[in-house]
């Protein structure tokens, strides 16, 4: 038995073909049967960039640049809730097939943040589409865009591995999870600007680490500078025991998974 | 471990706790927690089974319901860990647990086989060289790219059956997934395991003793988690049968 184990754990490379056909499928299956099919990962955030802009840029109109500000906010949002929501529910709908062949677990989830990844990648198109039309300066920060990204990926699968390991024993994740999602939502200042908050309130803030991701990006695509060090430390560090907190938790009870679902 | 054995399993035992798998809600579990009603309900659905099997060997395992059978494959393939006892395991596997678990529903029999693959540990370009003949084999060239959710049980246990053969694995575990093939494909799988298969081991769990009879040369009866006998299968089915009638 522990022979089959480790064999899994030091062949990775024996199912990096394995991981790459998930996030493919995932991607082919999101899109199936629709028209414009990959497409809609362009127009989903473009949509909603339009009507948030239409509704609130008159409201916050000292928000410079509402469309770019709306838009880096949304996008590390919904790489967060939405890669990590559906790497809780893959660990439950791949259940047929570790129940017959054995796989390593967490190959589900990290294929679920991966295709999460491809469609923030494409989305990035649209951001970068509304800065050109927006007139936004093009700097040499965008690249370090990159290290948010990357924490922020850390951070989701992190995530995505302990609601998952919870979901397999309580099926009730599922729902707390959405309505989670929707409070981060509106706890985030995506679309209304940060020093809305009054102070007494300001740790919502600064006690959330996808806050400083936020900010990172924002330095990095709208405002052309680079994010201060602690912004990024922070985060860093939260995706770091988050992700610890995740694997250990899918080492200590993978083996009863089986018993529950 | 000999080289010649591909499957040791020693002192095996599986205890399930049947209370605990009833809780899947947090409701439940709060309130069963505060109750103090978390308690241990056990069962043993296997006791102490000890087996070894050789390269090459095709062996059937036969029993009433709940003897234990599938427990015993889903902890030889590595899904279970059993409560007491070791499994080693020489070989690479294909297990066919369960008709059609390797599949994506949504996907058409030509994803699907790519998928399957990679779950077994092949890579597309492997795939792409046995495609022809796995296709050919299951006889769904009309329905390769129609969704696996519109085949027949018949079509995805063919499917099935043809991509775990088709990658040359070490031990192939078959549970249930053959009998819901008719007469004409039952005969190519026995063929197939002659010729393909012929160093490969096979495992086989069957409720139709006559299929047990036509694809192993071993068989063991499993009887409430233990083995009651192993050997020559026609001796060990003869001995079934004549239990199976007095009951």
């Amino acid at each position: 038995m522990d022979e089959i184990q480790i064999k899994g754990i030091s062949n990775f490379s024996k199912y990096t073909a394995l991981l790459s056909e998930l996030v493919r499928k995932n991607i082919k299956i999101k899109y199936r049967n629709s028209i414009l099919g990959v497409l809609w990962s362009l127009l989903d955030p473009l949509f909603r960039m339009i009507v948030l802009t239409i509704v609130f840029s008159a409201l916050f109109h000292r928000v410079a640049n509402y469309p770019v500000y709306y838009l880096t906010g949304q996008l590390a949002y919904s790489l967060f809730a939405s890669g990590s929501s559906q790497a809780m529910k893959s660990l439950v709908s791949s259940s047929g097939i570790w129940k017959s062949i054995y796989v390593p677990k967490y190959l589900y989830p990290l294929a679920s943040v991966l295709s999460n990844f491809v469609t923030f990648i494409l989305s990035l198109l649209v951001l970068f589409a509304i800065m050109f039309v927006t007139g936004t300066e093009f700097t040499v920060y965008i690249i370090f865009a990159s290290l948010p990204i990357l924490v922020l990926l850390v951070m989701t699968f992190g995530v995505g591995l302990i609601i998952g390991t919870l979901n397999i024993f309580f099926r009730d994740m599922e729902h707390l999870y959405s309505v989670f999602t929707l409070l981060l939502m509106y706890a985030l200042p995506i679309f209304y600007p940060a020093d809305i908050l009054p102070a007494q309130f300001r740790f919502i803030q600064t006690y959330n680490p996808l806050y400083y991701i936020v900010v990172c990006l924002r330095d990095c695509f709208l405002y052309g500078k680079l994010y201060s060090p602690i912004d990024i430390i922070i985060p860093a560090i939260a995706a770091v025991i988050l992700l610890g907190i995740g694997i250990a938790m899918l080492k200590r009870y993978q083996d009863k998974f089986i018993l529950y679902v | 471990m000999s080289k010649d054995t591909v499957i040791e399993v020693n002192n095996v035992s599986m205890e399930f706790n049947l209370s605990e798998e009833k809780t899947d809600n947090l409701k439940e579990f709060v309130i069963k927690f505060i109750k103090r009603e978390i308690r241990f309900q056990s069962f043993w659905a296997l006791n102490n089974v000890s087996l070894r099997i050789n390269k090459g060997d095709k062996v059937g395992f036969v029993g009433l319901n709940g003897a234990g059978k599938s427990t015993l494959l889903k902890i030889i393939s590595g899904v279970l860990k059993p409560t007491k006892g070791t499994v080693k395991v020489n070989g690479s596997l294909a297990p066919l647990l369960a008709l059609g678990a390797g599949f994506d529903p949504n996907y058409s029999g030509r994803e699907n086989i790519y998928l399957n693959g990679a779950t077994l540990g092949h890579s597309r370009a492997d795939m792409d060289k046995k495609f022809e003949d796995i296709v050919s084999f299951a006889e769904i060239e009309d329905f390769i790219d129609v969704p696996v959710k519109n085949y027949s049980s018949g079509m995805k246990s063919r499917l099935a059956f043809s991509i775990a053969t088709s990658i040359n694995p070490d031990i192939l575990i078959l549970d249930e997934v053959l009998s819901v093939g008719d007469m004409s494909f039952q005969r190519k799988c026995r063929d197939r395991m002659d010729t393909l298969m012929s160093d490969a081991s096979m495992l086989f769990v069957s409720h139709s003793v006559g299929q047990v009879r036509n694809l192993c040369d071993k068989a063991i009866w499993l009887h409430k988690g233990s083995i009651i006998a192993a050997g020559e299968v026609n001796e060990i089915c003869d001995q079934y049968e004549a239990y199976v009638k007095n009951l």
